[in-house]
C-alpha cells in the first residue's frame, strides 16, 4: 500500500519519459541523495570517508562503466584494470603537463584517452564473441600493464614507477580532507551514474541491448554493428578511465600500475554480476557488496577471536568470499538489483497477498 | 638479435624445441579447461586453483612421510571428491544457467580453493621431487647438438598420452559422446535422457585427475608455491589458439604458444625493453582469433536468427 502508483496520472510526454515515474521513487532518491551529501561527510569519520566511501563510489562507477559493456551490450571484458589504468596514468601525463588545468577538465580528458583505447581494443569484438572475447580483452589488460611498467615516459621517469598525484583545487579550494574528496567524488559519480542512467535508456542504450539478445538479429533489423559495439566499448572505457584517474588521484594519491592487476578487473566484474546485470542501480548494489564484505569478514573475525593470525585471515577472506559469490549466484542470479525490484513488487501489494 | 637466427641455426633450433616443450606443459593446464568447456560449455576459471589444490596435497601427503604411490592414490581420491563435491553444491543448482552466470561461479569456485588449499596445506613453498632429473638429455645433445631437457620431454610423453587417452574416450565411450551431448545443449541432453548430474560428476573428477597431473609436473619445475594457480592465465592464450572444445586444440595451442613466446621472447623482446612474455601470448591468441573466431580446432559456430 506505500508503495504504489494508483492516482499518479501522467498527462505529459516528459512524465512519461521521467527517469523515475513515481512519486516514491523520487522521494526515495531524494533522501538518498541527501544522505549521501550531508549526513554521510557529517557523520562519518576519516576512516569511512577515506577508506571505505571513496572506493565504493569509484567502484562503482567503474562497475558501471563495466557494466555497460557486459550487462547492457553483453560483451565480456576482463580489460577493466587496464583501462581503469590508462585512465591513472593519462591523467597524470596531464596533469603534470599542465599544472593550471582545472581538475575536472584533465578528469574527461583522461577519460577521453582510455575511451580511445578502449575503441582499439574493442575492434576483435566485431568478429570475437562470448568467452573469445573475454580473452582478447586479457590481451588488452597485460599489454597496457607491460606498457605502464616499462617505459618510463608514463611515469615521468620516477625510478619506482609510482607515481604521486599532484593536488588537487576545485574552484580555489583546495581537496585535501577526506570530507572535501568524497564530495567531490560524490558528485563526480552522480553526474555520470545519471549519464548513465539517459544513454541505457537512449536509442543508442537500446541498440545496446539488441546485441546483447541477439546481435545477427540486431544486424539484420539494421543497427550498425560496427558503430554501436565499438561506442560501447568507448563508454565503457570512458567510466572506467575516470574511475582510474579517481581511484589515483582522490583514493590512493600515489599509485603504481600492480594497483590495476587482473584481479582489480575480477572485482569489478563481481560487482557487476552480483549487483545485477544490465542496471545501473546494481552497480552501486555490486560495488557497496564487495566494498563492505571483507570489511565484514574481518570485523567478525576479530569478534570472535583476535588472535587469528593474518595469513589464516586472508585465507578464511578467500573461502568466504567465494562461497558468498557462489551463494549469490545460486539464490540470486540475477544479482542484487533483482532483489529489491522483487521487494519493489511486494511492496506495491503489501499488505495483501497479490 | 634477429641476426643470430641466421648467424647460429642451431640455437634457434634449440630455443624453438624447448619452447615447444614448455609449451606441452601449458598444454597440460589447458587439457583441464577444455575437458569441463567440452563436456559442459562451462569455462572453468577455477581449474589453476584446483592444479595448486592437487599439488599442495600430494606434497604435503609426501612430506608427511606416506609412500610415493599411496600419495598419488590419496591425491586421486582427495580430487575425485573434491570434483564430485563441485558439481553436487555448485553445479546442480545452477543447471540452465547462463553461461556467464556458471562462469562466475567458477570464479568463486577458485576463490574458496585457493583460500581451503592454503588454509589445510599452508601458504610455505614445498619443493617437490618426482625423481625425474631436470638436465639436459646428455645423449641426444651429443648425437644432434641439441640439449633438451629429460624432464620436458617426460612430460611431453605424458601429455601425449593422455590426450589420446581423453581423445578415445569422448570419440568412443559411451559417456563421452553424452558428454558432448551435454555440452550442446543441457536442456535437450536432459531431455533424451542423458544423466546430467552423473555425467558432470564424472567430468570434474576426471579434470581434478588432470589437475593432479598438471600440478605435479609443474610443481616438480617450480616448487609448490601458490604461482601455480596463475598458470591458468598462461593457458587461457592456449586454450584459445586451440579452441576451448578442442582436446587436441589444447596440445596444438600449446606447442604454438611455447615456441613462439620462446622466440619472441629470446630474438625479438630485446627490441622492446623485454619482458613481453606476458602479453605476447595474448596478442598472438588475438591474431589468431581474428582469422577464425572458434580458435583452430573449435567446432565452427553457427549462428541462427
Amino acid at each position: 500500500m506505500i508503495y504504489r502508483e494508483a492516482g499518479q496520472f501522467k498527462t505529459s510526454y516528459g512524465a512519461d519519459e521521467a527517469i523515475f515515474p513515481i512519486i516514491q521513487d523520487r522521494w526515495f532518491i531524494a533522501a538518498i541523495l541527501a544522505v549521501a551529501f550531508v549526513a554521510v561527510p557529517m557523520l562519518g569519520n576519516d576512516y569511512w570517508l577515506g577508506s571505505v566511501f571513496i572506493p565504493f563510489l569509484i567502484f562503482s562507477l567503474a562497475a558501471i562503466g563495466l557494466n555497460i559493456l557486459v550487462g547492457y551490450t553483453g560483451l565480456i571484458s576482463l580489460g577493466t584494470a587496464g583501462f581503469m589504468a590508462v585512465g591513472a596514468f593519462a591523467a597524470y601525463k596531464i596533469a603534470t603537463a599542465f599544472p593550471w588545468m582545472n581538475f575536472l577538465v584533465v578528469l574527461i580528458l583522461a577519460g577521453i584517452i582510455a575511451a580511445l583505447v578502449g575503441l582499439v581494443f574493442g575492434l576483435p569484438s566485431l568478429r570475437i564473441k562470448g568467452f573469445y572475447l573475454a580473452v582478447t580483452t586479457l590481451a588488452a589488460h597485460f599489454f597496457i600493464e607491460w606498457v605502464f611498467t616499462h617505459f618510463g615516459w608514463f611515469t615521468n621517469y620516477s625510478f619506482t614507477g609510482v607515481i604521486s598525484s599532484p593536488p588537487i583545487a576545485m574552484l580555489g579550494f583546495p581537496i585535501d580532507t577526506p570530507e572535501s574528496r568524497y564530495l567531490m567524488t560524490l558528485g563526480i559519480v552522480v553526474v555520470l551514474a545519471l549519464v548513465a542512467k539517459n544513454l541505457v535508456r537512449s536509442e543508442l542504450g537500446r541498440a545496446w541491448m539488441a546485441i546483447r539478445d541477439m546481435d545477427v538479429a540486431a544486424e539484420v533489423i539494421g543497427i550498425p554493428m560496427l558503430k554501436t559495439k565499438l561506442l560501447a566499448f568507448a563508454v565503457s572505457s570512458f567510466y572506467c578511465g575516470i574511475a582510474g584517474a579517481l581511484w589515483a588521484f582522490v583514493y590512493l594519491g600515489t599509485v603504481e600500475p600492480q594497483a590495476f592487476d587482473i584481479n582489480r578487473a575480477f572485482e569489478v566484474l563481481f560487482m557487476v554480476i552480483i549487483g545485477g546485470l544490465g542496471s545501473i542501480l546494481g552497480s552501486f548494489l555490486g560495488a557497496g557488496f564487495i566494498v563492505l564484505m571483507p570489511i565484514a569478514i574481518t570485523n567478525g573475525a576479530a569478534l570472535f577471536g583476535a588472535a587469528i593470525p593474518a595469513d589464516v585471515l586472508s585465507n578464511l577472506e578467500l573461502i568466504i568470499f567465494g562461497s558468498l559469490i557462489i551463494f549469490f549466484l545460486i539464490v540470486e542470479p540475477f544479482g542484487l538489483a533483482r532483489l529489491w525490484q522483487v521487494a519493489k513488487e511486494k511492496l506495491r501489494t503489501w499488505p495483501f497477498p497479490y | 638479435m634477429l641476426d643470430v637466427v641466421i648467424t647460429d641455426p642451431l640455437f634457434a633450433i634449440e630455443v624453438i624445441f624447448s619452447g615447444l616443450l614448455s609449451g606441452i606443459m601449458y598444454s597440460l593446464v589447458a587439457l583441464g579447461f577444455a575437458l569441463i568447456f567440452k563436456a559442459s560449455g562451462i569455462f572453468n576459471f577455477g581449474q589453476g586453483a584446483f592444479v595448486l589444490f592437487a599439488a599442495l596435497t600430494f606434497v604435503s601427503l609426501l612430506n608427511m612421510g606416506i609412500n610415493f604411490w599411496l600419495a598419488i592414490v590419496i591425491s586421486l581420491a582427495v580430487m575425485i571428491g573434491y570434483g564430485i563435491a563441485v558439481e553436487r553444491v555448485v553445479l546442480r543448482p545452477l543447471v540452465n544457467q547462463p553461461l556467464i552466470i556458471l562462469f562466475m561461479a567458477t570464479i568463486g569456485l577458485n576463490f574458496f580453493t585457493e583460500g581451503l588449499a592454503q588454509s589445510v596445506w599452508g601458504t610455505e613453498v614445498h619443493p617437490l621431487d618426482l625423481g625425474i632429473p631436470d638436465v639436459p638429455w646428455e645423449a641426444l645433445g651429443n648425437a644432434t647438438g641439441l640439449y633438451l631437457s629429460v624432464f620436458e620431454l617426460v612430460a611431453a610423453v605424458i601429455a601425449g598420452v593422455m590426450v589420446v587417452a581423453l581423445a578415445l574416450f569422448f570419440s568412443k565411450t559411451k559417456t563421452g559422446r553424452a558428454l558432448r551431448a551435454v555440452s550442446d545443449d543441457h536442456q535437450a541432453a536432459m531431455s533424451v535422457g542423458i544423466p546430467l548430474q552423473h555425467i558432470w560428476a564424472v567430468t570434474w573428477a576426471v579434470a581434478g585427475i588432470i589437475a593432479l597431473v598438471a600440478g605435479m609436473l609443474w610443481g616438480a619445475k617450480l616448487g609448490v608455491q601458490f604461482s601455480l594457480a596463475l598458470l591458468a592465465l598462461k593457458a587461457l592464450p592456449v586454450l584459445i589458439i586451440g579452441g576451448f572444445d578442442s582436446i587436441e586444440g589444447a596440445i596444438v595451442g600449446g606447442l604454438i604458444v611455447g615456441a613462439s613466446e620462446k622466440f619472441a621472447e629470446v630474438f625479438i623482446g630485446p627490441y622492446f625493453g623485454g619482458a613481453i612474455e606476458n602479453w605476447f601470448p595474448y596478442v598472438l591468441a588475438t591474431i589468431f582469433l581474428l582469422f577464425r573466431p572458434q580458435g583452430l580446432f573449435g567446432e565452427r559456430i553457427i549462428e541462427r536468427v
